[in-house]
């Protein structure tokens, strides 16, 4: 499971998993619209974000392989826009949005395998996205595996007596009303322990002189960045 | 001795028809451990569910002195901790000391308390090298320590616990007897599990079709319903 991995990276202790997740979160924000934006000399902005987005990587001891291979999750999607955009006549836009989708992939990698969920969705609260938003994100993410197991063991179940596709549909039916079953078990075991309609955080992210320095600099250097190549080109 | 819970005359109708509870009386002393013995379908799990205000039907709950309805009803769940069968939906939280947490901090306790709390309950089930870790990291029988440390953190004074031991195997069955054993609370066990109730019970309720039909330890139940 992706976010299994992604979990155990996000529990590091370097000085970039110790930083608060607004700043980060803000960072990529400036990077991402940074390159949303951009026309001029894309290849060289793309390939100069991706190799500050590695050395980050490097930096906060997060496996740069597996970062690298975990971007390329968004290709299948952007490939096919990208060649309908070939096809159409223009090719430089496909490529442009295969470069911008995976490099764009790559930095909330970076960022997500370097917060832990339970800080990321705080710090994302706390820059004011919606609260219901976040808790669906955070039980989807709990119970992903579950739901996943569930599944294989299904499928197993279901193999094992010769199933066919049409068993296969049926399976993922009863999957669906497992899984509801098991949201009204977890939201009576949350009113059980007094849930109230809210998460009380454990910790509550500070900002310190470090995140500011690190904000400070993870916003401006997208900005600069490509102000500089837009210079050269 | 005191009764901490009290029940008389309880009902309940599910939203299809089924009447799951038949005038239901029953009574909890501090201290004391009983188990809900019974077939499946017999309103053991309905019974408890009553208990706390998670299900609510005609006729009168009291809990720790307070009579259970809508208002007392976070009192009463802060008094009892209710261990869930299937410890994966106990465990909503993505890491264990943020599950084990969620209690006192629902119940005002402040953060750092709330964290000491928690790491206090996990070093009482033995599981206090787990807290940083995420759930579907943990086996079956960890699960359920944690989802035991869950309820101790809230300090409750009563314990109910829906068959503890599914999916345990026979030496997380006796770890948990163990543990369970040298629990202060007042506690409430519906098994399947004779020999576990047996070991920590000393008296038994006899669920069928939606009443408690007899009550003894549970030797004597198993004898006169020939439950083993």
């Amino acid at each position: 499971m992706h976010h299994v991995v992604l979990d155990q990276w996000s529990r590091g202790s370097s000085p970039l998993h110790r930083r608060d997740p607004r700043a980060k979160i803000i960072s990529l924000l400036v990077l991402l619209i940074v390159l949303a934006t951009a026309t001029r000399g894309l290849p060289l902005l793309a390939v100069s974000f991706a190799g500050i987005l590695c050395a980050v990587a490097v930096w906060a001891r997060v496996p740069l392989g597996g970062v690298l291979s975990r971007a390329m999750l968004v290709l299948p999607f952007t490939l096919v826009f990208a060649a309908a955009s070939w096809i159409g006549g223009d090719p430089a836009r496909g490529a442009a949005l295969v470069l911008k989708a995976y490099v764009s992939a790559l930095g909330a990698l970076v960022v997500v395998s370097t917060t832990p969920l339970p800080m990321l969705l705080r710090g994302v609260e706390m820059l004011g996205a919606p609260r219901f938003l976040l808790m669906v994100a955070q039980f989807l993410y709990r119970y992903l595996f579950v739901i996943s197991e569930q599944a294989q063991h299904m499928r197993k179940a279901a193999a094992a007596r010769g199933g066919s596709f049409r068993s296969a549909a049926g399976a993922l039916a009863i999957l669906f009303a497992r899984s509801y079953e098991q949201a009204g078990d977890i939201h009576r075991a949350m009113l059980a322990r007094g849930f109230q309609g809210r998460f009380q955080p454990l910790s509550t992210p500070h900002f310190h002189k470090a995140d500011v320095v690190f904000l400070l600099l993870g916003s401006t250097a997208p900005i600069v960045v490509r102000a500089a190549l837009e210079q050269f080109v | 001795m005191a009764p901490v819970v009290e029940v008389r005359g309880l009902n309940y109708r599910y939203e299809d028809g089924t009447i799951a509870l038949r005038g239901v009386d029953f009574r909890l002393n501090a201290g004391e451990s009983v188990a809900l013995l019974g077939p499946n379908g017999s309103g053991k799990t309905t019974f408890i569910l009553h208990l706390n205000g998670l299900l609510w039907g005609d006729g009168d709950v009291v809990v720790c002195g307070l009579r259970l309805d809508k208002s007392s009803a976070p009192m009463v769940r802060r008094k009892m901790g209710m261990v869930f069968q299937d410890s994966e939906t106990q465990l909503f939280m993505p890491t264990v000391i943020d599950d084990v947490s969620f209690g006192p901090l629902n119940a005002g306790v402040d953060a750092h308390q709330a964290a000491e709390r928690a790491l206090a309950a996990l070093e009482r089930v033995g599981m206090s090298a787990a807290a940083a870790r995420a759930p579907y990291h943990l086996s079956a029988g960890e699960k359920k320590r944690v989802a035991i440390a869950g309820v101790l953190a809230m300090e409750p004074e009563i314990l109910v616990l829906d068959e503890p031991t599914t999916f345990l195997d026979p030496p997380a069955q006796r770890e948990l007897q163990s543990l369970l054993s040298g629990l202060p609370q007042a506690k409430l066990v519906v098994t399947h599990d004779l020999r576990f109730a047996d070991a920590l019970c000393s008296r038994a309720a006899f669920f069928r079709e939606g009443k408690i039909v007899a009550e003894g330890t549970v030797a004597e139940l198993m004898r006169r319903f020939e439950w083993d």
